[in-house]
């Protein structure tokens, strides 16, 4: 299973109240990590990736093992802590504003 | 017995006010959506439990809600209200999708239009500026969006398609934002021709469809604006809001980026009638409900200063249509008040005693129940009102 995290806003828009685990098949990538996320949770399209293009919304990055993996390509492996479960995949806002 | 529901959208979420016809005491839902810029909320003429809102956010981009009830809940079109997913398993989250229709068969090129420095910028969807539900159908609803473009509902905002023929009609090349966004911020439905439709961009000027959205043509002749190279061009006018008494279609009132105008031609020409405001600079412009020469304003200082002129708030009334203009003071702050009233963020009510509403960038929202004469601030601390709405109920 998968762990995510959610910013605080989509944990409401989603009606989750703390991480999310999903079951994502191999291989564990970015792309397959946020299209199971949306599979399961219609109400999140357009809000993490931009509806038609699915790029990575500007103002949010994606976070796992200490590490910024934004730039990353999508079809990348994710590490085998968070292919595991062991460690969260993070969403998370820019700090500015609010 | 009937009342009235203010429908109040701010940069940190949504709020509606609830009184019985005297409107003096009130109660304050919300926030709804707390954190989000609540760019507009409006509910359907059709069915007055049917509420549109548009939810934004720069980190999460764009998310349309729905209310069935008056208010009371809400939910994302296609995402059934309690549930996180759809019945039959397959996502769609399709509500806040908002993409440019560019197909041969119903869509535009994707031109490019003007950006501030000048350069040829493609389209770029931003956000959802203004909500028109139809006037008939609670599930026809229509959205104005930032990059200017024109998008229409027919299943209660699940789905949505341009149309396109605005976008596409030839001017749009020479189309550029104002400071806020190049936004089509006013929807305009004609209550005698469905097929007839006015629009408003900044800082394209303003537009009219005659058969239903498919074709589109400027309509902004008789405005001046010194900003521009040539003042009197076809488009490049920054407008502001117009208004129109549904009593009265085609009868127009702009209040544009300096100078509040009239049309009484459906659009096809404008004069200016500011006569002898104290300045002509603002955003909100509306009519009153009963008497379609009365029209209000809030001029605020200038383009280079967005706040009331002299510390004094006041909504200003024109009897005549315009040019003779007297200020309405009784009940707002003349002194040390410097807020901006937004575009959006003026409406009136249809009681036997029109009501109007005003929400400031300072988090009041001020109501007035006998047409302007006197006035009382419902709230007074909310976060900076971007938007006001009223439904009058029965």
């Amino acid at each position: 299973m998968i762990r995510i995290i959610l910013p605080t806003h989509l944990r409401n828009l989603a009606h989750v109240g703390g991480e999310v685990t999903l079951e994502v098949p191999a291989p564990v990538t970015q792309r397959a990590v946020l299209d199971a996320l949306e599979a399961n949770y219609p109400m999140l399209r357009g809000t993490i990736r931009d509806h038609g293009t699915l790029q990575r919304r500007a103002f949010l990055r994606y976070f796992a093992c200490e590490e910024d993996l934004s730039h990353e390509p999508p079809d990348a492996p994710l590490p085998e802590a968070v292919a595991s479960g062991k460690e969260p995949f993070i969403v998370i806002g820019a700090i500015a504003g609010g | 017995m009937s009342g009235v529901r203010v429908l109040v959208g701010t940069r940190k979420g949504a709020f509606i006010l609830t009184s019985d016809g005297k409107r003096e005491k009130w109660d304050v839902s919300g926030p709804h959506f707390s954190g989000w810029e609540m760019y507009h909320l409006k509910g359907s003429p059709a069915d007055p439990n049917r509420i549109y809102a548009s939810q934004t956010s720069g980190w999460f981009g764009q998310i349309i809600q729905r209310s069935d009830d008056g208010g009371k809940t809400w939910h994302q079109p296609g995402t059934p209200p309690g549930e996180t997913t759809t019945p039959d398993g397959a996502p769609k989250g399709e509500s806040n999708k908002f993409v440019y229709d560019t197909s041969a068969e119903t869509g535009a090129p994707m031109t490019t239009h003007q950006f501030y420095d000048g350069k040829p910028h493609p389209w770029e969807f931003k956000r959802v500026w203004h909500l028109e539900p139809s006037l008939t159908d609670p599930d026809t609803v229509y959205a104005g969006v930032e990059d200017a473009a024109i998008f229409k509902s027919t299943d209660g905002g699940k789905n949505w398609k341009e149309l396109s023929g605005l976008r596409g009609h030839g001017t749009g090349p020479k189309w550029q934002p104002g400071a806020g966004g190049m936004c089509l911020h006013t929807i305009i439905l004609d209550p005698k021709n469905p097929k007839r439709i006015w629009i408003a961009i900044s800082a394209a000027g303003a537009f009219r469809t005659d058969d239903g959205g498919a074709t589109w043509k400027p309509i902004n002749r008789g405005l001046k604006s010194q900003y521009i190279p040539d003042p009197d061009a076809e488009v490049g006018h920054c407008v502001h809001h117009i208004a129109m008494n549904p009593k009265r279609p085609g009868v127009l009132f702009m209040q544009k980026h300096w100078d509040v105008m009239r049309s009484d031609d459906a659009g096809d020409s404008w004069k200016e009638v500011s006569g002898n405001l104290p300045t002509d600079f603002g955003f909100a412009i509306d009519v009153h409900a009963h008497e379609p020469e009365t029209i209000y304003v809030v001029p605020i200082t200038s383009d280079g200063l967005h706040y009331v002129m002299d510390g004094k708030l006041r909504v200003y009334r024109s009897r005549t249509g315009g040019n003779e203009w007297e200020p309405l003071t009784k009940g707002l702050p003349q002194k040390d008040c410097y807020v901006n009233v937004l575009r959006d963020a003026m409406a009136v009510d249809t009681m036997d005693k029109c009501g109007i509403y005003f929400g400031t960038s300072g988090g009041q929202v001020y109501a007035s129940a006998d047409a302007g004469d006197s006035w009382n601030p419902i709230v007074r601390d909310l976060p900076a009102v971007l938007s006001v709405e009223v439904q009058t109920l029965s």
